[in-house]
């Protein structure tokens, strides 16, 4: 099994595509990790005011 | 030749009322009612037409399990838009059933479009509490897009997809389960604690599908107990000689597009790889169920599942072996069937994700609903020193999915868009070119008061002179703009358009 996962990794010619992608990838990373401390201050200020009391309460019939 | 892959999304939605009296049937009909008069004050509601519908039949012919047939509500409220979707009540939630499209990004498309009408529904059920002196003052209708309310209670996102009579069930069936069991990587909308029956809640921490937990059996035609991988049910909504519906019940409901997009252009793929029986067998999975929950509950992706040869592989490396396959069956077979344009588009952004989650989770935060959530729920933790799996971090969780804009956590997460807020809103109320739900959306547009009845594969005219007229609709690819606009526009009533179609 071991072999068959290697051959289905990328093949040489797509290895430089998802470099390049994977670059446009870490660059998005990086904005996304300095947006989440202005993120965790919005949460505090959005939050349900009895979050506890509104999770508790939530309850569903199951559906489909 | 695989068929174009027609397909639809279905979500029932989480529903509360905050403030007022309520049980979830009439708060359910309370929202929908809401909408539907908002839209149409004049018009008398348009029924649907129960005539064809028929989710007892199994797909494997007669039924080998002990499975209990569902059963239709036939005295619910049930209404059909010009958008060609129906928004009805649904087991005790509000659902809406999409218009059939041909591609991933209409999917994309009128998912939004259901979300607004949510929204807008909720604005407007919210002024009929506020109007009721039953309720209390601030009463307010909450809606959730999400599939389970963290106590054992889950309610689905299904998909449908057109597929050619000719393919055998049996040999469908085990192959995409590979792709259901782990397509959750990137589509799995993330949870807060452990769902299974018969372990604490608080065993596992976070989580990567909301609906993982819930999956009993690997084939089956039931759909609210012992759920299984693959359903079973038999219903085309088409000519039933010709066609199947594979009605997909494993997934999540997303609230990231790309992760729509991605959950229905992967799945439209393998599917037309396995018509074309170009999918093979290699990554057959030894115990699918186990092998769903697994995966659900690794968010480092690292655990491996058992294959049928009794090797083992992690979610990420079967997702790459399905990519590479589908890469072949690209360069092989073209993509049409699900739209050159975008099969090749789904097919860089499904390399793109599986990139990203190989080298860096958070770099997928803008796609992956499950990763979005996670650094919420992880920050939020970090920051007030809170164990996993409180209430607080529960909260965070359910908020994730809220439809009230200012509450809904998902719309500050930085998630990617691929549709416009005017494409959406448009799509609200016009439908798709590209399938029978033109014709159904327009008529009901231009001719609401001649129309009795609809379904999806039918419309039932009363223009006066008896027998009322039903116009079958057994080709989802017919009734396109192409094929009907002109004759529309050239018809005022639906008097003419009958007699044009007779003749």
């Amino acid at each position: 099994m071991a072999e068959r996962i290697q051959k289905s990794k990328p093949t040489q010619e797509t290895e430089e595509n998802v470099d390049t992608a994977a670059e446009a990838v870490t660059e998005t990373g990086d904005k996304i990790k300095a947006d989440i401390d202005d993120l965790l201050d919005e949460i505090d200020e959005v939050l349900e005011t009895n979050a506890e009391d509104f999770v508790k309460s939530y309850v569903q019939k199951g559906g489909q | 030749m695989a068929l174009p892959k027609v397909l639809g999304i279905e979500t029932e939605y989480g529903i509360i009322v905050r403030g007022a009296d309520s049980n979830p049937v009439s708060a359910s009909s309370l929202l929908i009612n809401a909408y539907i008069s908002s839209i149409a004050r004049q018009r008398g509601r348009i029924g649907w037409d129960f005539e064809d519908e028929q989710p007892s039949n199994d797909a494997r012919g007669d039924s080998i399990d002990e499975s209990i047939a569902p059963e239709v509500e036939t005295t619910l409220v049930n209404a059909v838009l010009t958008n060609g979707a129906r928004y009805y009540v649904d087991h005790a939630h509000p659902e809406i059933s999409s218009p059939e499209v041909t591609n991933a990004r209409e999917a994309v498309v009128w998912d939004r479009a259901a979300d607004e009408i949510i929204r807008a529904s909720m604005t407007h059920a919210n002024a009929v509490l506020a109007s009721d002196p039953q309720s209390a003052d601030g009463a307010e209708m909450i809606i959730h897009k999400n599939n389970s309310d963290g106590k054992g209670n889950s309610y689905g996102c299904h998909e449908n997809y057109l597929l050619s009579r000719d393919l055998p069930f049996g040999r469908m069936a085990s192959q995409i389960t590979p792709h259901f069991v782990t397509r959750q990587i990137f589509c799995g909308a993330g949870k807060v604690g452990c769902e299974l029956p018969g372990r604490p809640n608080d065993d596992i921490g976070y989580q990567i599908s909301q609906r993982a937990d819930f999956f009993e059996e690997e084939i089956g035609l039931e759909t609210t107990l012992k759920r299984p991988i693959v359903n079973t049910r038999d219903e085309p909504h088409a000519d039933a000689q010709k066609y199947r519906r594979l009605h997909v019940i494993v997934g999540d409901a997303n609230m990231s597009e790309v992760a729509t997009y991605l959950k229905v252009g992967t799945s439209s793929i393998i599917l037309s790889m396995i018509e074309d029986n170009e999918l093979g067998d290699d990554w057959l999975l030894g115990n699918p169920v186990a092998a769903i929950r697994q995966v659900s509950h690794d968010p480092s992706l690292r655990q491996t599942i058992m294959l049928r040869d009794g090797s083992r592989a992690t979610a990420l490396e079967v997702q790459w072996g399905l990519f590479e396959r589908a890469q072949k069956y690209a360069q092989t077979h073209g993509l049409e069937s699900v739209g050159e344009a975008v099969g090749a588009d789904v097919m860089a952004k499904w390399e793109t994700v599986l990139q990203g989650l190989e080298t860096d989770l958070d770099s997928m935060a803008h796609w992956v609903d499950w990763i979005a959530k996670k650094r919420l729920v992880d920050g939020y933790a970090d920051r007030h020193g809170l164990a996993p799996g409180t209430p607080r971090l529960k909260a965070i969780d359910l908020q994730y999915h809220d439809m009230r804009k200012d509450k809904c956590l998902a719309d500050r997460a930085g998630l990617d868009t691929l549709v416009t807020m005017d494409e959406a809103v448009a799509a609200m109320t016009a439908p798709p070119s590209t399938t029978r739900a033109y014709f159904r959306g327009v008529c009901l547009k231009k001719y609401p008061d001649e129309i009795v009845a609809a379904n999806w594969d039918s419309l039932v005219f009363d223009v006066g002179r008896d027998p009322l007229r039903r116009v079958p609709m057994m080709e989802p690819l017919r009734g396109t703009a192409e094929h009907v606009a002109e004759l529309i526009n050239g018809c005022d009533t639906a008097r003419e358009l009958l007699d044009r179609l007779g003749e």
